[in-house]
């Protein structure tokens, strides 16, 4: 299907196309999105953030998500992963239409991941009636039972503490995120390019979360505790036509330091490269695209497709040289718009551990 | 494979030289096929348009929840529970009227809609976005819209009032619903923020875990079952057609075992020939499937083609039952899915084989050489009917046990079919013994030879004799059903239309003014105002009857059992009389309470016949009806007036007030709709009866053809002793009519049981009633008659057959039978 | 051609078995007319049925064109009677549904051998040239097993078996049938055994051979 080539972080527009609104959206595919996002706001660099208000949602762009993913470890060591999202998309511009009219569809999709086993759900939702929303003050995004809320007082600095729950067939989590340092912002001071002709989106993160609770996976209560990260990232046009899928990957490195890095991949086999290099000082360097090297390196066949779950890093700016492997390489979203998304590990220069993302590969014969 | 080819042209040849034979056994294979595919077809048909009506009816797949106490409740529940991780999705339904007819407006929530619901499924094939944003989009099944004269995009008010989305015709939709956009729904019913019932989805919790109370509303949780479920309720009738449809299927293979039986002994010779000639038993037994199932392709194809003509003409019966009994919209027209060819093909070719096994499985052992003819049919008879008669035993107590244990309405046919089964498997034991006995009484050579040849007759007489068995008490069980019906029915009418003219205002003003213009006419006796409001008790609908107290409905209602004072405690307000089906679904008897809502609870003074009506009913008087359900339409009366008045009163009022058909009606009138209603029920069923008798005459026919043949050996020594043709052929004929009529005899009390089955088990499970239960002896006498004269008309061939054969013939088969 | 080996065969029945052969050896040379004879149950049929691999025997083994056929399965012995072998029978046994055209090649069809030339030659010498478009039932006893024997040497075989072929025909028709089978049996150089109980048709044959007490004599 078209859509499988869009949508990114998170595939959420072709979630839509699922439910109906598609046949256009699809047959635009991003296309549409990456031309004439008529009537929306537009992302444009320089913008100036502001907290608590840039917690919320932000209506009058196309898309935004909520994004937190968590490298967790038990009592006795085992890994786990845990990932949180809500989406929103607006299926058309103009002022927020009241109660049942109102343009706003928001989707939700969670997970825990252990060594062995993946458990996820999603949820869809009309905005307008409070089964889904964010709320700035007191702080709370949710949709359904799932929700992200402020345990007061919240800090605009760091945008914690947060309490973090969601509940499927199988699996479950109530986590705490705790925070000492800063939110960071992404690509230049927030601005996120996604390509050479100028898509964008605004991109802050919070990759100094710290979180502590339990989780549930098939029945089993297990206390938990270890490093998140929170990515808010809102847009009207986020990919160019031709870019078919994208591989993200967050790291906590053993240092202290984070990275954010991506690769776009384009129809013509060329990619697109960038991501920020965060210092355990908190300051945030966007990366050249030619410092910035992502490899396959081993692969899974899963859902039907041939995926790349073990890839060589490289930031050659920052002596970074790891190799990354997946917690559980089968940590596939069969979800409306399938996706991977799962823990991973890295070893080399560095060690540490972190998120990794894998949108639009197709399926093979 | 030319060699196969080869073999198969040979065998192929044997048809050919016997036309006849090959007619009998495609017609079997006909009659079969197209009994069965036509009632399928019947059936796919309505459970298709069940499928779209499932969009309609929101809870047939899914559990919901409802208010038990009101219409609707606040959407704020949905919200609490959906933040509570329940996996539910709004639904607001009303009737409206549109362009003067009556339609279901259901609101949908496409996104939350549970998957398991086809209108989520209807939305989805659409524009989910054009769906939910203004203008919005009204679904509509392309019927209703032409029905409605509106073209696809129309803006058609309701209720004279709001407009609605545009129209879009979807084809997955039942007629006579709009689907809208839940938002929609709220305004164009002046709902704001107000739902019906929330359907549940998927979810591992259950009713025990709902919080007692859901943003203020005490919601009831109505499991996936639920009486309001259309395919549920059109079951039994279904089953009913299904069984008519497996009996005729059966009743054709049995013409179609004989058939083969025949070929197969006549093929004999030849089958050996081809073996001493050099071709394998496995070649032979391949070639040999491959020629029935060659046959059976050919009688399947054109029965199905018959099944569908069957159908075709059925239909519009099938329709107005459904339509009468169950408020099931079924289209006009057959459309019929690829999977009903297959599986008629293959029933054809499956009952085929099926039919054919004992010949086949006779074929492959055939010895190479002729064997010695068997000289023990005696002992082996003897075997075979203790074998029948022990498996007739075992029917026997599997039917009792279902009676004693069973409680559904499968069970009820499983009762109907061990009984039936138990019975033909007796039939060769019964006959057997009454055949002995005459033969103890017979004096003479003669009469003696008569009886025991009689008695070796019987293995090859006996599946047909089964098949007319079965045909003729499943006539007389079903006719004296429906014979009772119809009886309690017409007395049941009487009752029921007490007034005399029947008036439906199309609203309040004009009812009022109607009432006005009444009152001051002399020629009427009285006017009796009616009213009719629905709600839920136990997650089902309830037709609530408002009836003004007037001595003509103390004189005629139909009550079954009462209290002694009912009418006066009914009319004081505290005490309603129950229909029978509401009183056997909520186990309530006179001197019971039922709790219609919060505030108003009644003693059960009465139970009433209500036949036909899916729903429940409760009978309560008019004004406290009104007291407590002050919105009920006030807009239905009747009138007495003196018969001599009855056409003037009906030409004013339809005059003044341009009242239709719908809307005024007289006594006559309604009672003449609800017996053509009544009659066409039963139309199917009368027409697939005569149908399946047809056949079981057809199967009778063909056994006594096969038997025939294979008789003349035997025959033909006592020719050659000194009878005369003439005399062999009455003897013959007397032999097989007199086997006939004990079976018919035998048929009469078994059809008596089956109708006893129909209306004490199977009725009450199927609607709710229970019929008096009446013996009808004249058609009895009838249907004996018919069975006479379908077993001569099949016995009368072969025996002139016999009668005129040349005498050269006989002498051929007395000298060449060794 | 045919050689049998000290073939030996037995029923069983409720009350007592009864040895019909003991110890049976023959051969026929092709070319070679050997008419068996012996009493009414004497297991001549049986011992024909044996060669013809229509049923199975006891003990002992027959030899067709120098192969053991003895305990061949079903399928390669219907192979052998349908190309190998041909059978005439008392009853004649013609496929009552098939014209006398078809009955006369239905064996050469199943063998996927027909020569038209021999087909047309053997119709002719059974002068049943003007009949081929009849039925079976239309025909008389000695036409009829004309017509059997044509059906059997159609397909040219090894061996040729006839069980009694004139046992319901007249003394005229069938001295005319044997001697068809004789002048045709020469002309097709196959070898001929035919079970009959008459001494005067046994003698117009080159060997006879006969069955008494399950052995020959």
């Amino acid at each position: 299907m078209n859509a499988d080539r869009g949508m990114s972080r998170r595939g959420f527009v072709a979630g839509l196309a699922w439910l109906g609104l598609g046949a256009r959206a699809a047959a635009q595919g991003f296309a549409g999105l990456g031309g004439a996002a008529a009537g929306f706001a537009a992302v444009t660099p320089g913008r100036k953030f502001a907290f608590p208000d840039d917690f919320g949602a932000h209506p009058d762009f196309r898309i935004e998500w909520w994004y937190v993913t968590a490298n967790l470890r038990d009592a006795g060591g085992a890994a786990y992963g845990v990932q949180w999202t809500l989406f929103r998309q607006a299926t058309a511009p103009g002022p927020q239409r009241e109660g049942w009219a109102n343009q706003q569809i928001w989707m939700g999709h969670a997970a825990v991941t252990g060594a062995a086993t993946h458990r996820f759900n999603e949820t869809f939702a009309r905005g307008g009636v409070g089964q889904a929303g964010v709320d700035v003050a007191p702080f709370e995004a949710w949709i359904d039972a799932w929700r992200m809320a402020a345990l007061p007082p919240l800090s605009n600095e760091t945008f914690a503490p947060l309490r973090l729950q969601a509940a499927g067939e199988g699996f479950g989590y109530d986590l705490r995120l705790d925070a000492d340092r800063p939110l960071v912002l992404q690509g230049d001071h927030g601005y996120s390019r996604k390509s050479e002709r100028g898509q964008a989106s605004y991109y802050y993160s919070q990759p100094w979360f710290t979180a502590t609770g339990r989780i549930v996976l098939d029945g089993r209560a297990i206390a938990v505790s270890g490093p998140a990260w929170l990515d808010r990232e809102w847009s009207s046009q986020p990919l160019a036509a031709d870019q078919t899928g994208w591989d993200w990957l967050s790291l906590h490195l053993d240092g202290g330091d984070k990275v954010m890095l991506f690769r776009l991949r384009q129809a013509d086999g060329g990619h697109y490269f960038a991501g920020n290099w965060i210092g355990r000082d908190g300051r945030s360097v966007p990366l050249p695209s030619d410092a910035i090297e992502m490899t396959p390196r081993g692969f899974t066949e899963v859902a039907g497709r041939r995926l790349p779950t073990q890839w060589r890093v490289e930031v050659a700016s920052h002596g970074l040289a790891v190799d990354a492997a997946p917690l559980n390489p089968r940590s596939w979203m069969a979800t409306s718009f399938p996706y991977w998304e799962g823990p991973i590990a890295v070893h080399g220069s560095h060690d540490g551990v972190g998120y990794l993302e894998m949108t639009g590969y197709p399926v093979t014969g | 494979m030319r060699r196969a080819l080869w073999v198969l042209a040979v065998l192929l040849s044997h048809w050919r030289r016997h036309p006849l034979q090959l007619a009998t056994l495609l017609v079997g294979l006909i009659a079969a096929t197209a009994l069965w595919s036509g009632v399928q077809a019947l059936n796919q048909q309505a459970r298709t348009s069940y499928d779209r009506a499932a969009a309609l009816f929101g809870g047939t797949r899914v559990a919901m929840l409802i208010d038990p106490a009101h219409a609707t409740f606040p959407q704020a529940a949905f919200i609490e529970l959906r933040r509570a991780g329940w996996p539910v999705s709004p639904v607001l339904e009303q009737r409206v009227e549109v362009g003067g007819r009556a339609l279901r407006l259901i609101g949908i929530e496409p996104v939350t809609m549970p998957a398991e619901t086809a209108a989520g499924a209807a939305v989805g094939r659409g524009d989910l976005h054009a769906f939910v944003a203004p203008p919005g989009r009204t679904l509509i099944a392309p019927e209703t819209l032409r029905d409605l004269g509106l073209r696809p995009g129309a803006t058609p008010r309701i209720d004279r009032s709001a407009e609605l989305p545009p129209l879009q015709p979807q084809p997955q939709l039942a007629p006579g619903v709009l689907i809208v956009d839940i938002g929609m729904a709220q305004r164009v019913l002046d709902r704001p923020g107000l739902v019906s019932r929330l359907l549940v989805g998927h979810t591992t919790r259950n009713a025990a875990e709902l919080p007692e109370t859901v943003a203020g509303t005490h919601l009831q949780w109505v499991a996936p079952d639920g009486e309001t479920d259309l395919a549920r309720l059109t079951d039994s009738f279904h089953l009913n057609l299904t069984a008519f449809g497996l009996l005729s299927f059966l009743v054709g293979l049995f013409i179609v075992n004989s058939a083969i039986g025949l070929a197969f002994e006549q093929r004999r010779p030849t089958l050996r020939t081809l073996r001493a000639c050099g071709v394998s038993v496995r070649l032979l037994n391949v070639v040999v499937v491959a020629e029935l199932v060659f046959l059976a392709l050919v009688g399947g194809l054109v029965g199905l083609v018959c099944g569908y003509v069957i159908a075709a003409a059925l239909l519009p019966d099938v329709a107005a039952s459904l339509r009468g009994l169950y408020g099931a919209q079924l289209p006009g027209a057959l459309a019929l899915q690829p999977r009903w060819w297959l599986a008629g093909i293959a029933m054809s070719v499956g009952g085929a084989l099926a039919a054919a096994t004992a010949s086949l499985v006779r074929m492959a052992r055939l010895p190479l050489l002729a064997a010695a003819q068997p000289d023990a049919w005696r002992q082996a008879q003897r075997r075979w009917l203790s074998r029948q008669g022990a498996l007739a035993a075992l029917m026997l107590i599997a039917a009792g046990g279902v009676l004693l244990f069973g409680d559904s309405l499968l069970a009820g046919f499983a009762v109907l079919a061990a009984l039936l089964l138990a019975a033909a498997l007796a039939l060769p034991v019964v006959l057997d013994g009454a055949l002995q006995l005459a033969a103890k009484g017979a004096r003479g050579a003669l009469s003696a030879w008569f009886w025991a040849d009689s008695r070796q007759q019987l293995p090859g007489l006996s599946l047909a004799l089964m098949a007319l068995l079965l045909a003729l008490a499943v006539n007389v069980g079903v006719g004296t059903m429906v014979r009772s019906f119809s009886v309690t029915f017409t007395r049941w009418l009487d009752g029921r239309l007490a007034a005399d003219i029947y008036v439906s205002a199309a609203n309040e003003t004009q009812a009022a003014e109607i009432r006005r213009w009444l009152a001051a006419r002399d020629d009427i006796g009285a006017v009796l105002p009616g009213a009719r409001t629905e709600i839920r008790i136990g997650g089902a609908p309830v037709q609530i009857m408002g009836v003004a107290d007037h001595a003509t409905y103390r004189d005629n209602w139909p009550l079954l059992r009462a209290a002694a004072d009912g009418w006066d405690r009914m009319h004081r307000g505290g005490a309603a009389f129950v229909s029978e089906q509401l009183s056997r679904r909520l186990h309530l008897g006179v001197g019971d309470r039922l709790r219609i809502d919060d505030d108003w609870s009644v003693d059960v003074v009465g139970v009433y016949g209500d036949y036909g009506n899916p729903k429940g009913q409760l009978a309560v008087d008019i004004d406290a009806l009104l007291r407590h359900f002050p919105e009920t339409p006030q807009t239905r009366f009747g009138l007495l007036v003196a018969p001599e008045h009855i056409a003037g009163v009906l030409a004013a009022l339809r005059e003044k007030f341009h009242l239709d058909a719908r809307q005024l009606a007289d006594q006559a009138t309604v009672k003449a709709e609800s017996k053509r209603i009544f009659n066409r029920t039963f139309a199917v069923t009368a027409a697939l009866n005569t149908f399946t008798l047809g056949v079981a005459g057809v199967a009778l026919l063909t056994s006594l053809m096969t038997l025939s043949g294979s008789r003349l050996p035997q025959l033909a020594p006592l020719w050659a002793i000194g009878l005369t043709r003439r005399r062999l052929a009455a003897i013959e004929l007397m032999k097989t009519m007199a086997v006939a009529c004990v079976t018919a005899l035998l048929a009469l009390p078994l059809g008596l049981v089956v109708a006893w089955c129909l209306i004490a088990v199977v009725n009450i499970k199927a609607f709710g009633w229970r019929l008096p239960f009446q013996v009808f002896p004249a058609q009895l006498l009838e249907l004996l008659g018919v069975a006479m004269v379908a077993a001569l008309l099949a016995t009368l061939p072969p025996v002139l057959r016999l009668a005129r054969m040349q005498p050269a013939t006989l002498i051929r088969i007395f000298a060449n039978e060794r | 051609m045919l050689k049998v080996v000290n073939l030996s065969k037995s029923y069983r029945s409720a009350q007592e078995t009864v040895e019909v052969l003991r110890g049976v050896g023959l051969a026929v040379a092709p070319g070679e007319s050997v008419a068996l004879t012996g009493e009414s149950g004497s297991g001549k049929s049986t011992l024909l049925h044996l060669i013809a691999g229509l049923d199975q025997a006891d003990g002992g083994e027959v030899w067709i064109e120098g192969a053991c056929v003895t305990g061949l399965p079903d399928v390669r012995r219907a192979a052998l009677r349908r190309a190998r072998l041909g059978l005439v029978f008392q009853q004649f046994n013609l496929v009552p549904s098939l014209s006398v055209a078809d009955n006369l090649v239905f064996q050469a069809r199943l063998a996927g051998r027909s020569d038209p030339a021999w087909l047309a030659e053997l119709s002719a010498r059974l002068g049943l040239d003007a009949l081929l478009k009849r039925y079976p039932e239309q025909l008389s006893g000695g036409q009829q097993q004309r017509l059997a024997i044509g059906r059997a040497l159609a397909v040219k075989p090894a061996l040729l078996l006839a069980d009694e072929p004139t046992g319901n025909l007249d003394e005229v028709t069938a001295d005319e049938v044997v001697g068809l089978l004789r002048d045709l049996v020469a002309r097709s150089g196959c070898g001929l055994l035919m079970v009959t109980h008459s001494t005067r048709l046994a003698l117009r044959l080159d060997r006879r051979l006969h069955l008494r007490g399950g052995r020959l004599t």
